[in-house]
């Protein structure tokens, strides 16, 4: 038939409806056939990475710098396997991905035959759904409903395993249009539950006396006009605001309201106001660990609401008094919509005084640090980077780790979609293939990957796909030597013995570059830190800013494992006391 | 248990038996997706029964017995619905009223000493003999798991036994009107 495609050609034509312009991939046996199909086009452009994990790593980070799904396309066994890391971080920070592997041909599928991997099981349990295809008929409709599924509702990765014969094989392809999902398999929430409780919620905030708004990155995932919509209903409250580490940029980091990121080394006004509040606003967060602390001693006396499009969310670890579930402009707009309408007004009184306190718990200053000498200090360096790029439309990621921390305390963001960090899984490499995927998404932009030395080192072969493209990436290493967290957890944890923390022989970082035709940058002292940083931003080409800063800094405040918002460390100097500590060290 | 400081200080509520039906998209997969939700996210399972629903071959329903907090089967349900096949979750125990009945497959050890009494136990608990090959004597009781537990717990003391069991299937018992 004239109609008929084969299944390689239906997967290019699935993607090129989808509008997806750029795939982050590598070729292997089992996927010869697309990357044939691939070849004889130009309307998707493929990005060559030097390992798997660093293609999936690149399309989230295309993913969350963009606002679209980002797409992958591996090979089998191997190639699936590489992925699943980053499959597992996606679906934990809600990433919108597609995932395309290539599979053995089905007659060989069960026999243990070369590449072969059982990838549908494997990406089960970290995906929010995948496929086998096995009829080249039903491969239209799978990719359209996959690239559905990935944004619907609370996005996540999709993967779609499709076996070498039937990448072969002819079939017809139908339009995206033609395709009908079934409504149980996409998020639909219910207006009515919605409508009762957005007044319930509204007249809650109303009536607040001490009241804070608690931001997650479910408000980035809802889109710019999300951001839009929660900066006005929390200006219009005139209430504190604070945000997870997904949530950076929601509200700028200038605004009146904000008292920047909460949590394990948050801040300590955000995390004592969080503790002492009346009225907590939950705003597409999901009361991780990392931000609750001691469960049992979490803002013990607020009445919570919750806004969240996944219901699984509500009552999970923390149980909420009034559950909104919905997308978050949506229920924003409508509550802003009620506190107009029903002319709503805090008490100006009681939100003062609330004010004054929290402005006395500022004055504790908790990011202050002692920054003597002319060794360079971490948070030092990222002030500068911040300082030398404010000006500058700017993306940052990050490895994992300390630098991590120290980036989303003292770089400002004022934009969401800015700020590309792995937060639930905590995935170190991340950083440098998702700034990479940033660059592709925006081109002229400036990004920099916030890395640690240890945590580079884990997908540094994709220098050599940065220098490909001609990508002008920035890795800003803040080299320390160690693997800083674990040493600052040793230290404060495990009686100072640095197991396997330190790192040994590591490479010479400027040379490191140049040998992949790249630009080696160092910076020994504070007087040479601002020349590296303007070189860094003004190469026109892929840099490596190798930072040397003082070894064992340690990244305060800090809520310690088991510890509560209220019994933040501030320095080494403040002991904490022994039970909990003893307690803490079996939590992570 | 130790209770973990993670712990939400407000799980007071008691462990109950729980049944869960499911619907599901009769797809490849979908039982394992099933069951890896309870496995990786700690749950447990108590039995577990699936098959075809009569009225539509594309539809599946599994019938799943676990235990825990009202707040830990509240979890339970919602992250079920979060998996892409499936259509509906319904906790019978929140329904109100349901009927359930598994049935098990017993084969009695038998002597001229036990005999009598192992037949009128079976007559008692209305278990059916089930004809076969070789002969042999193996009954088929259905009913509530209570009551195949009482069942159970009195042939053995009678005799030696082998025991089948397939698990509970459970139906909504509220009037419901035919239109629907």
């Amino acid at each position: 038939m004239i109609n008929e495609k084969t299944g390689a050609e239906i997967v290019l034509k699935s993607l090129a409806e989808q509008g997806v312009e750029v795939v982050f991939g590598y070729p292997g046996g089992a996927v010869l056939p697309i990357y044939d199909t691939l070849f004889k086009q130009n309307s998707i452009k493929h990005v060559l990475v030097r390992q798997e994990g660093g293609a999936i790593h690149a399309a989230e980070g295309y993913a969350r710098s963009t606002g679209k799904t980002g797409v992958v396309l591996v090979t089998s066994g191997p190639g699936a396997t590489n992925v699943v890391t980053g499959l597992t971080d996606a679906m934990m920070d809600s990433v919108p991905i597609v995932c395309i592997t290539g599979q053995v041909p089905q007659h060989l599928i069960g026999s243990d035959a070369f590449q072969e991997c059982d990838t549908t099981g494997i990406t089960r349990p970290c995906t929010k759904h995948n496929y086998l295809v096995k009829d080249v008929n039903k491969l239209s409709s799978v990719f359209h409903e996959a690239f559905t599924i990935a944004q619907n509702g609370r996005p996540g990765p999709v993967l779609i395993d499709i076996p070498k014969d039937v990448q072969f094989a002819s079939g017809t392809y139908e339009e995206k249009n033609k395709i009908i999902i079934p409504s149980h398999r996409l998020f639909e929430p219910s207006p009515d539950f919605e409508k009762n409780k957005i007044e319930e919620a509204v007249e809650l905030i109303s009536k607040a006396k001490k009241p804070i708004f608690y931001i997650g990155g479910g408000c980035i995932n809802s889109g710019p006009k999300a951001s839009k919509l929660v900066r006005e209903f929390v200006d219009m409250v005139g209430s504190p605001v604070t945000m997870t580490l997904m949530g950076l940029g929601v509200v700028g980091s200038s605004d009146k309201n904000s008292l920047g990121m909460l949590g394990m080394h948050g801040m300590y006004e955000a995390n004592m106001a969080m503790h002492e509040c009346d009225i907590m606003i939950n705003i597409g967060a999901r009361f991780d660990d990392r931000v609750t602390g001691r469960l049992d001693a979490f803002s013990p006396n607020s009445k919570k609401i919750h806004i969240d499009i996944d219901e699984s969310n509500i009552n999970k670890t923390i149980n909420v008094d009034v559950p909104i579930i919905g997308d978050v402009k949506q229920v924003v707009e409508k509550m802003i919509t009620v506190w107009k309408k029903k002319k709503f007004q805090i008490d100006e009184k009681a939100l003062k005084l609330w004010w004054d306190k929290i402005n006395k718990w500022k004055e504790v200053d908790c990011l202050n640090y002692n920054n003597e000498g002319k060794q360079i200090k971490p948070q030092y360096a990222v002030q500068r980077l911040y300082e030398l790029t404010k000006n500058t439309k700017t993306f940052i990621t990050t490895e994992v780790g300390q630098h991590q921390m120290w980036a989303a305390q003292f770089y400002k963001f004022e934009e969401p979609n800015r700020w590309l960090t792995s937060g639930g899984l905590g995935t170190m490499g991340y950083g440098f293939p998702a700034a990479i995927g940033a660059q592709v998404g925006h081109p002229n932009a400036l990004v920099v990957d916030i890395a640690g030395d240890a945590s580079i080192l884990m997908n540094i072969q994709e220098m050599s796909t940065a220098v490909q493209y001609r990508l002008p990436v920035k890795i800003f290493i803040l080299n320390n030597e160690y693997m800083g967290m674990v040493r600052q957890w040793q230290e404060l944890l495990h009686g100072g013995r640095y197991s396997e923390s330190y790192t040994d022989s590591l490479p010479d970082f400027v040379k490191l570059a140049e040998s992949y035709k790249a630009v080696g940058l160092r910076a020994k002292t504070t007087d040479e830190l601002d020349d590296v940083i303007t070189q860094m931003i003004e190469t026109k080409n892929t840099v490596i800013a190798d930072i040397w800063v003082t070894k064992e800094e340690n990244c305060f405040p800090m809520i310690q494992s088991g510890s509560a918002h209220n019994e933040m460390m501030l320095s080494k100097d403040q002991k904490q006391d022994k039970k909990s500590a003893e307690k803490g060290k079996i939590l992570v | 248990m130790n209770k973990s400081v993670y712990a939400s200080p407000d799980q007071v509520s008691e462990t109950k038996r729980h049944i869960l039906t499911v619907l599901v998209d009769n797809e490849p997969g979908v039982l394992a997706r099933v069951i890896g939700m309870f496995s990786g996210r700690g749950y447990n399972i108590d039995s577990l029964n699936v098959a075809e629903v009569s009225n539509d071959e594309n539809i599946s329903r599994i019938t799943i017995v676990t235990h825990g907090t009202s707040e830990v089967v509240s979890q339970i349900e919602k992250q079920l619905l979060r998996i892409v096949p499936v259509h509906s979750v319904t906790n019978l125990d929140q329904e109100g009223s349901s009927v359930e009945a598994e049935v098990a497959l017993v084969y009695i050890y038998i002597s001229e000493t036990n005999k009598k009494k192992v037949y009128q136990l079976c007559d008692l608990y209305r278990a059916r003999k089930i004809e076969n090959e070789n002969n042999t004597t193996i009954f088929e009781i259905a009913g509530s798991s209570e009551r195949v537990n009482r069942f159970i717990k009195e042939i053995n003391e009678i005799t030696k036994v082998e025991i089948v069991r397939s698990g509970p299937v459970a139906i909504s018992s509220i009037q419901k009107n035919e239109e629907e």
